[in-house]
């Protein structure tokens, strides 16, 4: 069978199974709707967490971006793992002992103000089109890539199987079927990665081959020796290696689509090892994907660099390179007319590669069948669509549940909340299709955005408001403004080139720090202006510091689902 | 909530801050120390065969991070029965 034919199979396969599952998991109530039903357990709700967090990015890009970064990948690597600690430690068991539906009800609540709900659901709303647009576009990026399909119909597809799943079932539907797309993703993931580093070295668990293989000192020499820099130590300032880590930790424990599924478990204790699973799940592959890099980047370089240009246009083994060549994510140019390609840093340069085809091609270059490819294909789906489901369902939550029940119609009868989730949620993925299909050219600043406002408002908080029983409504309003506009206004004018057309960076760095990592500073200020505020005003109602100490325990997590 | 009661969660409250605060110490430094900081005198080192200071900036601070919460989780349920705050 033709790799096409495999893909059209797999891709059918998998999306009629998602939408088995959804049906099976479709809700009547708000509960369902909005939480599972806090039916989830711990295991599943790991898997699924795992699922919403890898987006099309983790799946197709990281291994990508740490092949070119060597070392300095290791920002995202920590980065986009180390979160969950702080998930776990500081916020997800208490979160789930108080037990509502939303990150805003719980901001409300605990500072009894609607001025901190709004303002919390304005920012998970924010942070999650955000995202949810990138989504989208990764959707139509693997259509088009490996069904050669035009990328808006690709999204169209997307949009109605996301649309089905999400509408039914809410997060129950959304739930369970992220559990089956965690699982293609992840076997789309290591089956190629696992088979190019038998290839290679013989050896085929990826993480041992990394480690006790030469493959790493064999890419650093050919490194040292092209003149591109060594691939096992840092090219960048400490200071902002370290604020983008950071940044980028307590902006992950800080997301409203992560900490929401924590709301889903039974119990406060199914909470702690949720994360624990939702962890080991996510580092399966982001340990497998410095792997992949390296073994991927030392194949490619081995390959690619020296061989003649009528080598590249006729030998049998190269017809991968032919093949990517086409799509543009390759290129190759002989400069110096020397009928040698060769790799080297800057302008003389005669090969062009694309971070997206270390993961893309690896398949091929490994010499595996037409079914591992489709089977990328349906993992890069997997991904995208799995994380894209997660995002909307907080949009939906957001505004149906935190704006138009809690703010403007508490009078609401069930069945009213229910049409409202539902219309929002069908509205929100109408909207992140649209941006799908017509992306803002400035997607990928608005990252930057998400994580520092969610590491600089969200985390401190949250935070707070369980560790710090003296934290008060005006404290916390005021850290959340002081945080959120110190970092809105610094990625601006760090980003002024895409975001506010002008020639060159307004500010370039703080102290040291870039546009990724600013939000730290931002969550610090939070940090000391709620703290200091909450000190020089009173004391907040006892009822407030009641409720406080009840998310501290873990008994009646069960009798509180029950009040409400 | 009783008087007993009450004095059970504070006490419970204290050593899971205990608890807390030593396995975020662990974590930081795993992830800031060995990883960033220390790095560039670790990969003087190396483990199997790559630089111990670019191994736990890939591989290692990431099992450490898993094996933090499975710890606390267990920990936990042991410290939930002992204050008798368990559900």
């Amino acid at each position: 069978m033709s790799t096409e034919v495999w893909t059209y199979l797999l891709v059918g396969l998998t999306f009629a199974g998602y939408l088995y599952i959804g049906y099976m998991n479709r809700v009547r109530d708000t509960r369902g709707f909005y939480v599972a039903g806090q039916g989830v357990p711990a295991i599943a709700n790991g898997a699924a967490t795992a699922a919403d967090w890898m987006s099309a990015a983790s799946f197709i890009s990281m291994a990508g971006l740490i092949s070119f970064l060597g070392y300095d990948g290791a920002i995202y690597l920590m980065g986009w793992t180390g979160g969950y600690v702080l998930l776990a430690l500081l916020l997800a068991p208490y979160l789930r002992k108080y037990g509502k539906y939303t990150v805003p009800d719980f901001v409300g609540d605990r500072y009894y103000s609607q001025t901190a709900r709004v303002v919390a659901a304005i920012c998970a709303i924010f942070v999650s089109l955000t995202y949810v647009a990138g989504q989208m576009r990764g959707v139509g990026i693997v259509f088009s890539r490996f069904l050669g399909l035009p990328i808006t119909g690709g999204i169209i597809v997307g949009m109605a199987i996301v649309a089905f799943f999400a509408v039914l079932g809410g997060m129950k539907g959304i739930t369970w079927t992220q559990v089956a797309q965690y699982s293609v993703l992840i076997l789309a993931f290591l089956i190629p990665s696992i088979a190019l580093a038998a290839r290679l070295t013989g050896m085929p668990i990826p993480q041992l081959a990394f480690t006790f293989t030469d493959i790493v000192p064999k890419l650093n020499q050919i490194q040292m020796d092209l003149g591109l820099g060594s691939y096992v130590t840092s090219h960048k300032n400490m200071i902002d290696v370290l604020a983008i880590t950071l940044a980028l930790m307590t902006g992950t424990a800080g997301l409203p689509h992560v900490i929401v599924r924590f709301y889903t478990v039974p119990s406060v204790r199914a909470a702690r090892y949720s994360a624990g699973w939702a962890l080991l799940f996510i580092a399966i592959l982001y340990t497998t994907a410095p792997a992949l890099a390296a073994f991927a980047k030392f194949n490619l370089i081995n390959t690619l660099n020296g061989v003649s240009v009528q080598d590249v246009q006729t030998r049998p083994d190269l017809d991968w390179a032919r093949k990517w060549e086409t799509t543009g994510l390759l290129s190759f140019e002989d400069k110096n007319g020397d009928g040698v390609y060769q790799l080297t840093k800057g302008d003389t340069n005669e090969i062009k590669i694309d971070r997206d085809i270390i993961v893309l091609s690896t398949p091929e270059v490994a010499g595996l069948a037409g079914f591992v490819i489709a089977l990328v294909a349906a993992g890069g789906l997997a991904a995208a669509l799995s994380t894209a489901s997660g995002l909307l369902l907080v949009i939906s939550s957001s505004l149906s549940h935190d704006i138009y029940y809690r703010l403007i119609n508490p009078n609401a009868t069930e069945r009213q909340r229910m049409i409202a989730g539902r219309t929002v949620i069908f509205l929100a993925i109408l909207v992140a299709g649209y941006f799908g299909i017509n992306p803002p050219g400035f997607v990928a600043e608005v990252v930057a955005f998400a994580f520092g406002l969610a590491c600089a408002s969200f985390f401190p908080i949250i935070l707070l408001g369980i560790f710090d029983k003296r934290t008060n409504s005006t404290g916390a309003v005021w850290g959340m403004i002081i945080g959120i506009t110190f970092t809105a206004v610094m990625i601006l004018l760090m980003r002024s080139t895409k975001l506010l057309g002008t020639e060159a960076p307004i500010v370039t760095s703080f102290l040291g720090i870039s546009a990724q990592g600013i939000g730290v500073v931002g969550m610090i200020l939070n940090f000391v202006v709620t703290y200091v505020v909450s000190r020089a005003t009173k004391e907040p109602p006892q009822e407030i510091q009641d409720m406080v100490e009840s998310v501290r325990i873990p008994k009646g997590a069960k009798e509180a689902v029950a009040a409400h | 909530m009783g008087e007993k009661e009450r004095e059970d969660a504070r006490r419970y409250w204290q050593a899971n801050i205990r608890l807390i605060t030593i396995l975020l110490i662990i974590w930081a430094v795993v992830s800031y120390g060995f990883a960033i900081i220390l790095a560039p005198v670790l990969n003087s080192i190396n483990l199997g065969q790559v630089p111990l200071g670019f191994w736990f900036a890939q591989q290692g601070s990431m099992y450490v991070f898993v094996i933090l919460i499975f710890v606390y989780a267990k920990l936990m349920d042991k410290m939930d029965q002992e204050h008798n705050v368990q559900e």
